[in-house]
């Protein structure tokens, strides 16, 4: 097999708070193939947010290396986009200009940034509201935008931190199956971190348990279910299954031992 | 019954809004009829007041002659031009502090310092030290305005949102572009605000300054009239003043108000 897409190797993050200091990751290492989409799940404290943040460039590891294309991170990179749980829009832009922003500072020609940026406003079906400014959208309008944002730039991989967490339940589902439309559309290697157990197995190739204190990963878990997933998929058996699998590899944590069958 | 009256509610609900502003703006004018109507009645009633009249012919003499564009271009010219400088050090010093630690602990103790003094209390040395012309007027309202605008300006960049500069960093910002496109314009809200309170503070320092050194402005009009017991020309003084002041800072208000427009909780 050829170089993973994003490789992390025994990275650790302890941050020296008080007298014990504190061990956000301890020693995890994990592969993501070209094109996979990985979502990560875990309880609070357990260093998922870390994990993405170092593989983002915004934290450097104080022990081990994360690898993107076979390249040690150390610092942000067009290649890997990131999508934020509070949007993060720069509310004094357009959607439009939020768009263009990471082509505006890659210095893209005007006319093409255009033309990228009209693309994926489309594509998260924005075309209505690309005059508009952040503060007349809805809570999922503002994320559909940054993913356009993200996209925009072009980067081989998309980094995203609860992207649906700040929404209500029905706009969360639907901008799940927008995501893997859009994803199925423009392909690109995911990292999606949750503390949703459905939407971690709705999204995923593979899901990715985490355990807190240390950060760590409990279990990896294989969601062999096809593309394009809908409603139907959501409530057949099959996703049951899974589900309260990943479901008790991370609220029971203590209990698995070993890969439950 | 009361299903009715509640369907009438409802139904009024919509031009509720104009009619309440309507209300407003006649208890305005009522209230501004009634002020001038008891500051009549008391002048009448043998207070040393002028009477509203008099202080119309009066300001309508300093129009005719001259005098009072004279005084209000005066007052005027030095406060902008007090006002301008300071805010413009004040937005550079607030950015050099609040994105550079080093420059935040060299200015900090001095700027604290000094905002504990009121501006005019340095006139004196400023007298002494600058001489009686236009410079050291328009220093003293510098001061003022600075120190208004410096504080703010600074924390509205310590304010800026740790996510919004993350996210300009992922789309590739280099420090020059996160400064220039995420600081500056996050920070303008408090700018803005820094800048209405400097022109306020300008504004009521020059006034003072003009009282205690100055051959022409508003205040010294005003100073010259007491000697003779001039009331209506210090009427005139100070409703000027007044109307000047509330005109700059409106003017002020709808310029921040463009510029701010896309803030989200307004």
């Amino acid at each position: 097999m050829s170089t993973p897409k994003i490789s992390v190797r025994d990275v650790q993050k302890v941050f020296p708070v008080g007298k014990e200091p504190f061990v956000a990751l301890g020693g995890v290492s994990l592969d993501i193939a070209d094109n996979e989409f990985v979502t990560v799940v875990g309880p609070s404290g357990c260093g998922k947010s870390t994990l993405l943040n170092i593989l983002a460039g915004l934290e450097q590891p104080t022990g081990g290396a994360a690898l993107v294309d076979g390249k040690p991170v150390t610092g942000p990179g067009p290649e890997r986009g990131v999508i934020f749980q509070q949007y993060a829009l720069f509310p004094w832009l357009t959607v439009r200009e939020n768009v263009e922003f990471g082509m505006r500072t890659a210095k893209v020609p005007k006319g093409e940034r255009r033309e990228r940026a009209e693309h994926f406003i489309r594509l998260v079906g924005l075309e209505q509201f690309a005059d508009a400014l952040p503060k007349t959208l809805s809570g999922g309008m503002k994320q559909r935008c940054a993913i356009a944002r993200a996209y925009a730039v072009n980067p081989s991989i998309l980094l995203m931190d609860e992207p649906f967490g700040a929404l209500d339940a029905l706009t969360r589902v639907r901008l799940q199956e927008q995501l893997l439309e859009t994803w199925s559309k423009e392909r690109r290697t995911v990292m999606f971190i949750t503390h949703d157990v459905d939407e971690a197995v709705f999204l995923a190739n593979r899901v990715v348990v985490m355990a807190a204190r240390p950060g760590r990963i409990a279990e990896v878990i294989d969601v062999d279910l096809p593309y394009p997933r809908d409603e139907d998929m959501r409530l057949s058996p099959e996703f049951g299954a899974l589900r309260n699998r990943v479901w008790h590899a991370v609220y029971h944590q203590r209990q698995i031992k070993e890969p439950a069958k | 019954m009361a299903v009715t009256s509640a369907g009438a509610t409802r139904d009024g609900n919509a031009p509720a809004r104009p009619r309440k502003n309507r209300t407003f703006l006649v208890l305005n004018i009522i209230s501004i009829v009634a002020g001038i109507a008891i500051w009549w009645g008391l002048s009448l009633a043998g207070l040393q007041f002028p009477t509203p009249a008099e202080v119309v012919s009066a300001a309508w003499k300093m129009i005719q002659d001259g005098t009072l564009a004279t005084d209000v271009g005066a007052s005027l010219g030095r406060v902008l031009a007090g006002f301008a400088l300071g805010s413009l050090a004040a937005v550079i010093v607030g950015f050099v502090m609040g994105w550079y630690t080093v420059a935040r602990g060299l200015f900090e103790p001095w700027i604290q310092f000094f905002r504990t003094i009121p501006p005019l209390a340095m006139l004196p040395l400023v007298l002494v030290l600058m001489g009686i012309g236009e410079s050291p007027k328009i220093f003293v309202i510098f001061l003022a305005a600075f120190l208004s605008c410096v504080i703010s300006t600074y924390q509205g960049v310590v304010n800026v949102d740790r996510t919004l500069i993350n996210a300009a960093r992922v789309l590739g910002a280099g420090d020059g572009t996160i400064f220039g496109r995420v600081v500056v314009p996050a920070s303008t809200p408090f700018i803005l605000v820094g800048m209405r309170v400097g022109l306020g503070s300008a504004w009521g320092t020059l006034v003072a300054a003009e009282l205690l050194a100055a051959q022409a402005g508003l205040g010294h009009r005003m100073q010259s009239a007491q000697l003779y017991y001039d009331l209506p020309t210090i009427f005139v003084g100070i409703i000027a003043i007044g109307v000047l002041g509330l005109i700059m800072d409106r003017l002020l208000m709808i310029a921040g108000n463009k510029l701010t427009a896309w803030q989200e909780n307004r």
